[in-house]
């Protein structure tokens, strides 16, 4: 393990560390362009030059290996001075188009800038003109060879992490440009990170292009709901200043570092899964298609349990739901009311999957409610819904589900024939919610706290970005409100104390709390 | 025993100083807030009021008989040029603005017509009053590329700080078209789109 000093602190680190890392164990910050934790070094930008006793010349740190009694300085005037020329030269064919470029705000050109560079320009030529400027590359990216300054992240990202080679960077000098290879288009599965690994405004995002500026984006970390792999997302919204359309309130989702799961990256399909955030939601209760105050639509619901016994009640919940609205349907319906219908597992097709991130099944909690749920239930969702068919059911509440989707039209209809009373309870519209008697209106993903169990079974916590929409209430207070007018004060009041109770009923969950699943996760205890 | 000022001061300072050295700040804030004011005596012949009022009079008067005087002149046709009273007749007559005075906005334009503006939302940024709303979009132009598919100005909101002017990138709005009378039958109304912004 050698040992050596980066700006007169001493660290001890593995042999074949590189400069970089070991300074950033240490907190402090090289700037960096090409270097990026997660892809293979390159070290043709030279911002992260710093000066290495004993040695002529300025080394990249990048691409240095530590040696024994290695002295590192990052702050020397040399540094400086070398970082600010290299800056200038970067920035020779570089358009300065800060005004209309998507990434300024978040952009290493402009930040590096504004802490390194500080100079007047002294170019006296004419800048080298790229020859596409917005132009579209495939279906989520735009490229603007003009601000590019040929880092290759980009290019090595498609070559080591998806390796599908759709980028590369042509012609020479001067003339380099960085473009899809003739006749492809970025098109696959992940292509949205290469939005996020440039670190300058080369490659924009289509579906956020020019909808908010950067620095009216408010952040919530939060786990993508996409699929049962639970990749680590940062949802962007703007509350006050909503720009496209009047009710959007989220922007765009980021990936969120977390080694464990997704490390850097985020797939399409869960990176433009926000839209269902803001569209087609459940808005306020409704009863026989009518309007209605939640205090009425809770009567209807309580009455109904009430009226009909507990074996003729069914329960479809969900594995959408996260892990404390499980535990709650568990505590009222199962251990309450003795109701044994209960069952989240619905006849769900597998969709696409591979063995990067994106899982079949496309359920964010399958782990958890089978935990919470399955450890008790002798019933399936189908046999529920067989029963429900026969007329052996009065009362089914449904949590989501598009029936008429998964069992098809003939089914659903015969099964309104026979039930007396259907509640649903939902965040988005769907056919099977028009044949429901009661509506109910739950919050999404977004707009509560709480935790998902993945498909590793690491439970992961969810953040409340911002209030729900409307009349929408997190699916646990339906629950509880259901519960009170029932008589069963059964103290569900916020999601932290539902968990609480959860880890002591669920052994699987013992010994976890929010505050020690933290932002990484805990895996269950098998 | 007189409780004054001087003395509340120390004993408040002593008191800050006493609890710790997070206060520091709090007593120089203190220390500044007490600054006494040298406020001279008024000599006996000033405390009886007479030259001030006397000098009150002087002034009122000499604009009473030099306004009354050129009137009358102006009855017989005589120093015309002369302005008789110091009131503007406004509307009919408009008082000449400064150069630098900052009045309603406008935004500039392209030599095709189009606004010259980027839809950066750097002024929006910057406005203390919140009263500018750009929506942005993509221009079929590639080296335009973005523009304001709608600039919504509050002139109701408007405080008129000019920050919005200082801030932009391609000096596309302006505010100096002299237009100082702002008014409208509804609220609605005071708020200025895109085009009633370019015909100013």
């Amino acid at each position: 393990m050698p040992k050596l000093t980066i700006d007169g602190k001493e660290i001890e680190v593995p042999a074949g560390t590189t400069i970089i890392q070991a300074a950033e164990k240490l907190g402090i910050n090289i700037p960096r362009y090409c270097y990026h934790p997660a892809l293979p070094v390159s070290g043709n930008c030279r911002i992260c030059l710093v000066e290495v006793e004993k040695q002529p010349k300025l080394q990249i740190a990048c691409y240095t290996p530590v040696a024994e009694g290695m002295v590192v300085k990052t702050t020397s005037q040399k540094t400086l001075d070398t970082r600010k020329t290299v800056l200038e030269f970067l920035l020779v064919n570089h358009p300065v188009d800060c005004p209309v470029c998507d990434q300024a705000g978040e952009c290493k050109l402009q930040d590096y800038y504004m802490e390194h560079g500080q100079y007047n320009s002294r170019l006296v030529d004419v800048k080298v003109k790229k020859h596409k400027k917005a132009v579209s590359i495939g279906p989520t990216v735009m490229l603007d060879q003009e601000r590019c300054i040929l880092c290759t992240r980009c290019v090595r990202y498609t070559d080591s992490i998806t390796k599908t080679n759709e980028l590369g960077v042509f012609n020479r000098g001067d003339h380099s440009e960085l473009d899809v290879v003739p006749g492809m288009q970025l098109d696959n599965k992940y292509s949205g990170n290469v939005v996020d690994i440039c670190p300058v405004g080369a490659l924009t995002d289509k579906d956020f292009r020019f909808k908010c500026r950067v620095w009216y984006l408010g952040q919530t970390k939060s786990v993508c709901p996409g699929c049962s792999m639970g990749c680590n997302s940062e949802i962007h919204w703007d509350k006050q200043r909503p720009r496209v359309e009047k009710t959007a309130r989220v922007m765009r989702l980021k990936p969120r570092l977390n080694p464990e799961v997704n490390n850097y990256w985020l797939c399409d399909e869960g990176r433009y899964s926000y839209k269902s955030i803001d569209e087609n939601r459940v808005l306020y209760p409704q009863m026989n298609n009518e309007l209605v105050s939640w205090e009425k639509a809770i009567d209807a619901v309580a009455s109904a349990i009430k009226n009909s016994p507990a074996s003729k009640v069914g329960i479809i919940s969900s594995a959408q739901l996260t892990n404390e609205d499980l535990y709650a349907v568990r505590k009222l319906f199962k251990d309450t009311l003795k109701i044994s219908n209960v069952d989240f597992q619905v006849a769900q097709k597998p969709g696409y999957s591979d063995d990067f991130l994106i899982k079949a099944d496309k359920n964010p909690n399958t782990a958890g409610a089978k935990l919470i749920l399955q450890s008790l239930s002798g019933q399936d969702a189908t046999q529920i819904l067989e029963k429900a068919k026969r007329g052996e059911i009065e009362v089914l509440y449904v949590f989501g589900h598009d029936l008429i989707a998964l069992y098809g039209k003939p089914m659903v209809m015969e099964i309104v024939k026979h039930v007396k009373t259907i509640i649903w309870q939902g965040t988005t519209v769907n056919e099977t919610c028009s044949y429901a008697h009661i509506i109910l209106p739950s919050a999404v993903y977004a707009e509560k706290d709480g935790t998902f169990t993945n498909v590793q079974k690491r439970v992961q916590r969810i953040w409340q970005a911002f209030l729900p929409l409307a009349e929408a209430k997190a699916d646990w207070n339906i629950l509880n409100m259901i519960a009170k007018k029932l008589g069963h004060d059964l103290k569900m009041e916020s999601s932290e104390g539902l968990f609480c109770e959860m880890t002591s009923a669920v052994p699987a969950f013992s010994e976890m709390t929010y505050e020690k699943i933290g932002e990484q996760g805990m895996i269950v205890k098998s | 025993m007189t409780y004054s000022t001087e003395q509340k001061r120390k004993e408040l300072e002593k008191y800050f100083e006493e609890k710790s050295s997070f206060n520091i700040l709090r007593v120089a804030q203190m220390k500044r807030d007490w600054k006494k004011a040298n406020r001279r005596e008024l000599t006996w012949w000033e405390s009886t009021y007479i030259p001030t009022v006397a000098g009150g009079i002087w002034t009122t008067s000499t604009h009473f008989f030099r306004n009354l005087f050129f009137h009358i002149m102006h009855l017989f046709g005589l120093y015309k040029n002369v302005s008789a009273a110091v009131t503007y007749q406004y509307p009919e007559q408009k008082r000449p603005l400064a150069k630098r005075l900052r009045t309603r906005h406008r935004l500039m334009k392209r030599e095709d017509g189009s606004p010259r503006c980027v839809a950066c939302m750097m002024c929006e940024t910057v406005c203390p009053a919140r009263c500018i709303e750009i929506t942005a979009a993509e221009h079929p132009n590639p080296n335009i590329e973005k523009y304001p598919a709608e600039f919504k100005l509050d002139l109701g909101k408007c405080v008129y700080c000019g920050f919005c002017v200082e801030v932009c990138p391609e000096d596309a709005i302006r505010m100096d078209t002299g237009k100082l009378d702002t008014a409208e039958y509804s609220r609605q109304s005071m708020i200025y789109d895109k085009k009633r912004l370019m015909e100013e």
